[in-house]
């Protein structure tokens, strides 16, 4: 059960105080050059005023864009391998949406169902998120119809939601537990603090949409919904819980490294045979991919879904699809 | 921290390099860490990803049978990046290999059945590992018929192989090349896989069928079977889809709800009927 607290506004400096002096790093949404992402701060006044979110997700501090999985170094007729150690700073995802927050289940779920992925468990070991609930919402978000909420603590070892003069602080782990202990003097005695979050409409029956797709594979709705997509790979780039990944070389003729990099199943090349043959050549099989695998290989696979109801991909979208609208009709009979 | 880093490739020795057919090549691996190599077993039907150094891995079966000890081969056209640096190798050359992944064919289930193996042009590899598999154990099987089919008698792989198999009493190994595809002397037939399969006609009965090749020749070889009587659970097939980690975790093999790596690359037609034609 959650320990509830009041933090009030002011006490946030001392918490950041406690936890940069314990030597962790705080990422927290700022707002530089018109966009609101996840940045490195020492001090509460660093944070984003009244935003909403930041544009990518904050799957980045366990699963980065492009990280080293091993070096190498090539001489005649021989190859020395050398280790990659993840860089697992301690950090602490300061002030990220529940939303967000609940994805990391979902990157667990991929990179730890049968052999664990080392360098995505190092990062989450040394992660602690301190989510704070929503307060508001834009037209993107769908976080209730697919079993989260604004106030949802799924994810966060400590929750804020915003009162009069701060935060109730739900501490809700031993991590949570750990950070609020560096800085005692800053949660005080919750006097009875009414949770007060934004309400989120629920836009479709995800219950009944995973039913459904298991008898909508064959049918035209994919095509339609998909032809004006162009495949950029925008909607899992900014995905909290897109997990898919390439792996590449970057090397000379003396040696290299060997990266992992985001991937998007939205991309022609992701599925390409060496033959030419592919199974998914076209923008509609893709898109139809994508869909499925959120719910309803997920669910029967890692009985959770891979989507959180971020919206973030309906907002970055170039061509406007809108997730929500598109799967309230796949929903439908 | 107690993770391992399951993407670290073994380092192998290039021990064997044979030219297969124009563009195609197998490679003879051997381990270079001697501890590697003895923690090292495999089961028929498993694949592995294999690094050329600066370039990046590819995905190919396990094309040696588990029953021959001390080294592993690999069978590749080349294609790619990967490919073609991999071709460039030389005996004595050093390769990454991650493995072995996936699923097995399971042998012990067909004792005292026959064996049909169906296999077209760079396919044979995944089913050469199965072949010889069952031929070192061939006690256990009656029958055992090869169908296998290339573009053209260049294009044939394993020549030498074949030739054993041929001359051998206990297998009925049937070659053929695509129309045009023949040379003067040629003493197989001339024609392509699935009609080949028709006029051969098989029984079904107490038979499983084992069948590999470009998409193309699966799809329409899958029906002349049918046709033939074999039942969905008695045809076996191995799927190669693009694959990046080999571990069920980059997505790429992503299938239905199945991961080719981690369920397949082995199906019976039966389950390929419950997935999607993805593949």
């Amino acid at each position: 059960m959650a320990d509830n607290f009041f933090l009030p506004q002011a006490s946030l400096d001392t918490l950041f105080a406690a936890l940069t002096g314990d030597g962790r790093r705080i990422l927290a949404p700022t707002d530089r050059d018109g966009r609101t992402e996840l940045n490195p701060v020492t001090s509460p006044g660093d944070v984003a005023k009244d935003y909403l979110q930041t544009i990518l997700s904050a799957k980045e501090a366990a699963f980065p864009k492009v990280e080293r999985l091993m070096s190498f170094s090539t001489g005649a007729g021989s190859v020395d391998l050398k280790d990659a150690e993840p860089s697992a700073v301690p950090t602490v995802l300061f002030g990220i949406r529940p939303c967000e927050a609940s994805g990391f289940k979902a990157l667990d779920a991929v990179f730890n169902w049968d052999t664990r992925d080392r360098f995505f468990n190092a990062r989450m070991e040394a992660l602690a998120v301190i989510g704070i609930g929503c307060t508001r919402k834009d037209d993107a978000c769908f976080c209730t119809s697919v079993g989260g909420g604004p106030g949802s603590t799924s994810g966060s070892d400590i929750l804020l939601t915003p009162v009069e003069g701060g935060f109730l602080a739900e501490v809700l782990t031993e991590k949570g537990k750990a950070m609020a202990a560096l800085a005692p003097e800053a949660f005080k005695a919750d006097p009875g603090l009414e949770k007060k979050v934004v309400e989120v409409p629920v836009a479709f029956d995800q219950p009944g949409l995973t039913k459904r797709l298991k008898d909508r594979f064959e049918d035209g709705i994919w095509v339609e919904q998909s032809l004006r997509c162009v495949g950029c790979g925008a909607c899992a780039f900014v995905c909290p819980t897109c997990v898919c990944f390439d792996i590449v070389e970057e090397a000379d003729a003396k040696g290299g490294h060997r990266l992992r990099t985001w991937d998007s199943c939205g991309g022609h090349m992701f599925t390409l045979h060496a033959s030419g043959h592919n199974p998914r050549e076209t923008q509609a099989q893709r898109w139809r991919q994508r869909v499925y695998h959120k719910f309803s290989y997920y669910p029967e696979r890692y009985d959770m879904l891979g989507c959180v109801g971020c919206g973030k991909c309906t907002r970055a979208c170039p061509v406007d699809m809108n997730l929500q609208e598109h799967l309230a009709e796949a929903a439908q009979a | 921290m107690t993770d391992t880093n399951i993407y670290l490739p073994h380092l192998m020795r290039i021990a064997k390099i044979t030219q297969e057919a124009p563009a195609v090549k197998t490679f003879r691996l051997e381990f270079m860490d001697a501890a590697a190599a003895e923690a090292f077993s495999f089961e028929t039907g498993q694949f592995g990803l294999y690094s050329a150094f600066g370039e990046g891995e590819s995905t190919f079966c396990i094309a040696s049978s588990p029953t021959r000890k001390g080294y592993i081969e690999c069978t590749f056209r080349e294609a790619g990046r990967v490919t073609a640096a991999l071709a460039d190798k030389e005996e004595g050359d050093v390769v990454g290999f991650r493995g072995p992944y996936g699923n097995r064919f399971p042998i012990e289930q067909w004792k005292g059945k026959n064996l049909v193996f169906i296999a077209g042009g760079i396919a044979l590899p995944p089913l050469r590992s199965v072949i010889w598999n069952c031929l070192d154990l061939r006690d256990w099987f009656k029958d055992i018929t090869i169908v296998y089919g290339a573009r053209s008698v260049a294009d044939l792989v394993y020549k030498d192989e074949l030739k054993e198999w041929e001359a051998r009493p206990d297998v009925n190994l049937v070659v053929t090349v695509d129309p045009g595809g023949d040379v003067p002397g040629w003493t197989g037939k001339v024609g392509f896989v699935p009609p080949v399969v028709e006029a051969l006609n098989p029984s079904p009965d107490n038979t499983v069928a084992l069948v590999c090749g470009p998409p193309i020749m699966i799809k329409l070889t899958l029906p002349v079977l049918a046709k033939l009587g074999f039942s969905p659970e008695a045809i076996f097939t191995t799927l190669e889809n693009r694959m990046k980690c080999g571990l069920g975790k980059c997505g790429r093999c992503n299938t239905g709800s199945s991961y080719v790596c981690k369920d397949g690359p082995v199906y019976t037609l039966e389950q390929l009927n419950s997935l999607p034609a993805e593949y």
